[in-house]
């Protein structure tokens, strides 16, 4: 199915969060991972997955090791997924100053907008692309979702509400595909996003 | 939809890798902590050092300092109870807490029973000094698994010699037959069935942090080396001559573990580093490890 992919390398960002599921789920789907922590590592994948985690402890590394600059860089036109505290990186409006918004994703949230961790859930929610499946998603303490500009596509919503979403080489989710054994999502990054952006280029 | 769940619960402790969770006494040290780029924070009234230091009964905090911190931070905010004071962690629930310690480092309220953390909706972290009560606090119901090392100490020999007989353990599982695991299982006296899924996995079911001793950058990259998934940082950081630095050095750390130079960076200029204890130094009945079995 991602044959075609076996000589592309999809970065993982490695500063903090977890990380290593998100390298397992590409091992999984046959996709070359890898570990993300330096600007020359940085430059050396072809995508990058931005996992969960806490989006202040990130933001203050990628502050102390200079990687706001190569990163703001990267995401504008690569391949890119984020997971709950890796979509917040991506979009263009936080709620803190603490935390820093890439823009590479017209979306505006709220930080812990389903609430604190006797609020998190698990749900299983139809996809846009898996023929109404249901994916079996946990949302961590999750961001919410208040508004998506006019180049971004909803791909799935719990209770009304957008939790996953992507542009041309952007893909975000407020909950975890990276938890569960469910590839559904990471081989949509794949395909449609890293493989189809170079059938673009 | 399902809240509570255990999936859920371990979740959180996903989130918390490769980070360093730091004890705070107040609002100040907790925004401190969070700037410094700390994954999490333990509101506690005494830190390790000072409850050694002072003696008395150590309990839960007050749930006024609880809300304070969690009205300054956005970052996780966990507490601790007694072992076995199922009263208290039913109110840190309600105080909407975002994890519960249930910790040796406060005074027992039980000699025999630890919570049954299955009940309730927010996850729990207990410590361990080998892999047998690392699986019974899992059979409970937690979460998460720390080394319990020994708190306020400032000394990493505890908490080394409790990752290594963790890891260990969980190495010769690795390599039983079937018939031998069961054995094991009453040798270790942990529950069959979290044997042999630990024994499958190679690994613990839960997430495996570091506790107790850890003070320096050095300290950090040695339990990240021998396997520690995150670390919680207590007495070392506000006990330290310079508790900003040294808690952003140790944060830096513990991204960059496997890094002898960035290591050697981060640790430059620091000011002295907690005076620490020998674990001889430490009146026999008073080691905090002992606690809870």
């Amino acid at each position: 199915m991602v044959e075609e992919s076996s000589n592309k390398t999809v970065g993982v960002l490695a500063l903090q969060g977890d990380f290593e599921k998100h390298l397992s789920a590409l091992y999984e789907v046959g996709v070359n991972g890898k570990l993300v922590r330096t600007e020359t590592e940085l430059l050396s994948v072809d995508g990058l997955i931005i996992p969960g985690g806490e989006s202040t402890a990130m933001t203050k590394l990628i502050m102390t090791f200079a990687l706001e600059e190569p990163l703001t860089e990267f995401v504008k036109t690569k391949p890119v997924m984020g997971t709950c505290a890796g979509m917040i990186l991506l979009s263009n409006q936080t709620d803190s100053d603490s935390v820093i918004g890439f823009g590479a994703i017209n979306i505006e949230l709220e930080r812990n907008g389903f609430g604190r961790q006797l609020d998190s859930f698990s749900a299983d929610i139809p996809l846009e692309f898996t023929n109404g499946n249901p994916f079996h998603a946990l949302f961590i303490r999750a961001p919410k979702i208040l508004n998506t500009g006019e180049d971004v596509i909803s791909l799935a919503t719990h209770d009304g509400e957008t939790v996953m979403a992507r542009n041309s080489n952007v893909l975000v989710t407020s909950f975890h595909p990276e938890l569960t054994d469910n590839l559904a999502i990471h081989k949509y990054f794949i395909n449609q996003i890293l493989l189809s952006k170079e059938n673009l280029n | 939809m399902e809240k509570g769940s255990f999936e859920v619960k371990v979740g959180l402790a996903e989130m918390l890798k490769g980070g360093v969770i730091m004890d705070v006494t107040n609002a100040e040290q907790a925004k401190m902590a969070e700037d410094a780029g700390a994954v999490a924070v333990m509101a506690l009234e005494r830190i390790p050092a000072d409850i050694r230091e002072d003696g008395g009964i150590a309990r839960m905090s007050n749930p006024k300092m609880i809300k304070d911190i969690q009205k300054i931070v956005s970052i996780p905010v966990m507490a601790k109870c007694r072992i076995g004071h199922f009263a208290e962690a039913q109110i840190l629930e309600a105080l909407e807490v975002d994890f519960v310690d249930e910790s040796e480092v406060l005074t027992p309220a039980d000699e025999k029973n630890h919570i049954d953390k299955n009940k309730f909706k927010i996850p729990f972290v207990c410590g361990c000094r080998d892999l047998g009560e690392a699986l019974r606090r899992i059979g409970e119901g937690a979460a998460m698994i720390r080394t319990k090392g020994e708190a306020g100490s400032g000394n990493i020999v505890e908490a080394v010699r409790h990752m290594r007989s963790v890891i260990g353990d969980i190495k010769a599982l690795t390599v039983m037959s079937e018939d031998e695991l069961m054995a094991e299982s009453k040798r270790l006296s942990a529950p069959y069935e979290l044997v042999k899924q630990t024994a499958k996995l190679g690994k613990l079911p839960v997430p495996n942090f570091a506790a107790g001793g850890i003070a320096t950058p050095a300290d950090a990259s040695l339990m990240m080396q021998l396997g520690a998934e995150t670390l919680f940082v207590g007495s070392g950081i506000f006990k330290s001559e310079d508790p900003p630095a040294r808690a952003k050095a140790m944060v830096e750390a513990t991204t960059h573990w496997d890094k002898p130079e960035i290591l050697a960076r981060v640790s430059e200029g620091l000011l002295e580093a907690m005076k620490g204890i020998d674990i001889s130094e430490i009146p026999e009945g008073q080691l905090l490890q002992e606690r809870g079995w």
